[in-house]
C-alpha cells in the first residue's frame, strides 16, 4: 500500500510539473546553500590547517611586544635586535633553525613592468625555518648575508609576472629604491586561507634589506624551528629565559617581547574557521526553513485545488488515512527530490568555489546524509497540516467544489 | 417479506439552529429492495440530493434510521462508512468526476487500489469493466481525449469494477445530449437486468426516470409518491 502511494505521489508530482518545480526550488536552494556553505567552510578549515602546517607546526614566533595601552603591563617597548637573534642562535638546544626576518611592502620594477610585493630580508636559516624550497638557481650564502650583497630570490608570482617562461637568473630588478640581481626562484606555496598570495615576495639578505631598504638595523620577527619530537612548550620557556637575560629584564618585570607557539595559533584559527562554518551553515539553514514553508504553501494550494479529486477518492472508498498519507508522501517526495537536486547543486557550487579559491574540496558524507534526512523531515512536517486538511474534508462538500 | 436492501425510517436531516433551522428531510420513510432500479425525482430543494447523499453513505441523518444491508449506517463513523462505500456502493456523478490527466484504466482501478487489490488482478478487472461499458480499446485515453458519453461510461466502469451491491447515480445524463443519454440509460438498465445491480438514480427528466422500475417523488423534504403501481401491503 505504501509503495502504491509513493507511485501515486510520483505520478501526481509529474502531472503538475511546473508547480512541482517551483516548490522544489525553495528546498533546492536551501539544501544547496547549506551543503555549499558547510563544504566550503570545511575546505577553508582544512586549508588553514594546511597553511599552518606549511608554516611549520614546530615553529615559535618571537616578536617585540606592542606598547601597552591599558597600562597594566610593566615594560619598556624595545625592538628585536641582532644580539637577540645571535643569543637564540647560539644558546638554544633542540632547534633546527633560528632565523631573523624584517619585511616591508614595496614596488618592484623590471623593464617596463612593475608590481607591489613583499620584500623580506633574512638569513640562510630562513629556508629551513619557514620551509621554503629553492626552485631554480641557489639560495644566498652566509657570506652574502654578512657582506650585504645585492642578490635576491623571487617568488613564483613575480617570476611569472616579470619573466613569463623566460630565464630570470642574473636579471636585475629594482626593489624600491635599490636593485638586486636574481640568483634564484622559490618553490610555490600558494595562497593562505585568507587569500594572501605567499608567492608574491622577494627574498634578500637581512643586511642588504636593513642597509638599502629599511635604513635601520631592526628585526621584525625571529623564527625558531624546534626539532621534531622536542617539546614546543619547553622551547618557549627556554626562548623566554634567553630573551629576558639578553634584554636585561629584572625578575618580576614583564616581558617586552612575545613568544608564540604556532601549534596554539593553528588551534585558535581552526576553531575560528569551524565556528564560521557553523554560522554560515545556520544562515543557510534559515533558507531551508523558508523552503519548507514554501512546501506548506504549495501543499495547501494543492489540497484546495484538488478538493474535488479528494471528494472523488473519498466517495469511492478512500479512508481519511489514505488521503493523509497521499499528500504527506507527496510533500515528502517533493522535498526529498528537492533535497537530492540541492545536494548535487551544492556540491557543484562548493567544487567550483574550491577551485576558484584554491581551497581543498571537502564534501562531508555526514552533512549530505543530514541534508537528505532534514529535507524529508521538512516535507513531512510542513506537509502534515495541509494533508490533514485534505483528509478531513467532507466528501459531499469536496465533490460539490468547483 | 425479507428486509429491503436499503430503508429510511422516519429520517430527518436538519441544518441550522432554532428559528433559522431548515429541514432538508422531514420524516422520510422509504425502502429499496435488492435488484430494484429506482428513480428519485423532485424540484431543487425538495430533499432528493440530501437523501441521495445519505443513501450513498456520504452523509448521515440528523435523526431516524438509515438501514443498509441490515445495519444502521447512520450510526457508523467516517471510516466505517468509507469501508461500506468501498465494498458495496458505486457512484456515478453528473460531472463524471474522473481524475484529470489519468487514463481510463487508471481511473477505473482507483477503487481497487483502496481495497488493496494486487496490480495484475486490478488491471484485469479494470479492462473487464471497461469492456463491459463498451470502451475496449480506449483504456489508455485520458478524460480529455474522450467524449462526454465516453467519460460517463468510464465513470460507470469505475462504479461497477468493485462489483457493488448498490449503484448510486446522481443525474447521470445531466451533461449529455439526448442520444448519449439514452445510450447511458440502456447501459444502466442492462446492468440492472443482467447483473441484478440495484440502482438508485436522481434525475429531473421524466423520460430518463421512465427507464426505472419506479419513481420516488420528493417535495419539500417529504415523499409524495413511492411510485408503486399498487402500494405494497
Amino acid at each position: 500500500m505504501l509503495w502504491e502511494t509513493v507511485r501515486l505521489a510520483l505520478r501526481s508530482v509529474r502531472r503538475n510539473a511546473l508547480r512541482s518545480i517551483l516548490t522544489l526550488l525553495g528546498i533546492v536552494i536551501g539544501v544547496a546553500a547549506v551543503i555549499a556553505m558547510v563544504t566550503i567552510g570545511s575546505g577553508t578549515t582544512a586549508k588553514v590547517r594546511d597553511d599552518i602546517a606549511k608554516l611549520g607546526s614546530n615553529l615559535l614566533v618571537v616578536r617585540a611586544a606592542r606598547p601597552d595601552r591599558s597600562g597594566t603591563a610593566n615594560f619598556t617597548p624595545r625592538r628585536l635586535e641582532q644580539k637577540d637573534l645571535e643569543a637564540l642562535g647560539t644558546e638554544l638546544n633542540d632547534v633546527r633553525a633560528v632565523s631573523g626576518e624584517a619585511q616591508t611592502q614595496l614596488r618592484l620594477v623590471y623593464g617596463s613592468q612593475n608590481t607591489a610585493a613583499q620584500a623580506t630580508g633574512t638569513d640562510t636559516e630562513y629556508f629551513t625555518a619557514r620551509d621554503w624550497t629553492v626552485d631554480l638557481g641557489r639560495a644566498f650564502t652566509d657570506g652574502e648575508v654578512r657582506s650585504g650583497a645585492g642578490v635576491c630570490l623571487i617568488g613564483q608570482t613575480i617570476r611569472s609576472q616579470f619573466f613569463g617562461q623566460g630565464d630570470p637568473l642574473d636579471e636585475v630588478i629594482r626593489v624600491g629604491k635599490t636593485s638586486c640581481r636574481v640568483i634564484g626562484t622559490l618553490g610555490s606555496k600558494g595562497y593562505t586561507g585568507f587569500g594572501q598570495d605567499q608567492d608574491n615576495l622577494v627574498l634578500m639578505p637581512l643586511t642588504t634589506f636593513q642597509r638599502r631598504i629599511a635604513g635601520n638595523r631592526n628585526i621584525d620577527t625571529i623564527y625558531v624551528s624546534v626539532r621534531d619530537g622536542a617539546s614546543t612548550a619547553q622551547a618557549v620557556s627556554e626562548v623566554t629565559a634567553i630573551m629576558r637575560e639578553v634584554r636585561g629584564i629584572q625578575p618580576g618585570g614583564d616581558d617586552n617581547f612575545d613568544v608564540r607557539d604556532m601549534t596554539q595559533i593553528a588551534d585558535a584559527m581552526t576553531s575560528a574557521t569551524t565556528a564560521m562554518t557553523g554560522m554560515l551553515g545556520a544562515v543557510a539553514g534559515v533558507s531551508l526553513l523558508v523552503g519548507g514553508i514554501g512546501i506548506m504553501n504549495i501543499m495547501l494550494v494543492s489540497v484546495t485545488e484538488r478538493t474535488r479529486e479528494i471528494g472523488i477518492r473519498l466517495a469511492i472508498g478512500a479512508h481519511e488515512r489514505h488521503i493523509l498519507v497521499q499528500f504527506l508522501v507527496e510533500a515528502t517526495v517533493l522535498s526529498l527530490l528537492g533535497g537530492l537536486i540541492g545536494i548535487a547543486l551544492g556540491l557543484g557550487l562548493a567544487g567550483g568555489a574550491a577551485s576558484l579559491l584554491a581551497i581543498p574540496f571537502a564534501p562531508s558524507l555526514t552533512v549530505v546524509v543530514i541534508a537528505v534526512a532534514f529535507s524529508a523531515l521538512i516535507g513531512m512536517v510542513f506537509g502534515f497540516f495541509p494533508a490533514l486538511r485534505g483528509a478531513r474534508l467532507n466528501p459531499i462538500d469536496a465533490l460539490r467544489h468547483e | 417479506m425479507a428486509e429491503p436492501l436499503l430503508s429510511f425510517t422516519e429520517v430527518w436531516k436538519s441544518y441550522g439552529q432554532g428559528e433559522a433551522q431548515v429541514h432538508a428531510l422531514a420524516g422520510v420513510d422509504l425502502a429499496i429492495r435488492a435488484g430494484e432500479f429506482v428513480a428519485i425525482m423532485g424540484p431543487s430543494g425538495s430533499g432528493k440530493s440530501t437523501s441521495m447523499n445519505i443513501i450513498g453513505c456520504l452523509d448521515t441523518p440528523t435523526s431516524g434510521r438509515h438501514g443498509f444491508l441490515g445495519v444502521d449506517a447512520g450510526r457508523l463513523d467516517r471510516s466505517q462508512r468509507a469501508v461500506l462505500r468501498n465494498l458495496y456502493i458505486g457512484f456515478v456523478f453528473q460531472g463524471y468526476n474522473l481524475l484529470p490527466r489519468t487514463t481510463a484504466a487508471e481511473n477505473v482501478e482507483l477503487p481497487l487500489i483502496y481495497r488493496g487489490v494486487a496490480t495484475t488482478e486490478r488491471r484485469k478487472a479494470a479492462m473487464n469493466a471497461l469492456a463491459q461499458v463498451g470502451l475496449a480499446g480506449r483504456e489508455h485515453h485520458t478524460p480529455a481525449e474522450l467524449s462526454g458519453g465516453q467519460q460517463q461510461r468510464v465513470a460507470i466502469a469505475r462504479a461497477i469494477v468493485t462489483r457493488p451491491t448498490l449503484l448510486v447515480a446522481d443525474e447521470p445524463t445531466g451533461n449529455l445530449d439526448t442520444q448519449r443519454s439514452h445510450e447511458i440509460m440502456e447501459l444502466l438498465t442492462g446492468l440492472n437486468r443482467d447483473e441484478g445491480l440495484t440502482i438508485a438514480m436522481v434525475t429531473h427528466e421524466g423520460d430518463i426516470a421512465a427507464y426505472a422500475d419506479r419513481t420516488i417523488d420528493f417535495l419539500d423534504g417529504k415523499i409524495v409518491s413511492h411510485g408503486f403501481v399498487e402500494e405494497p401491503a
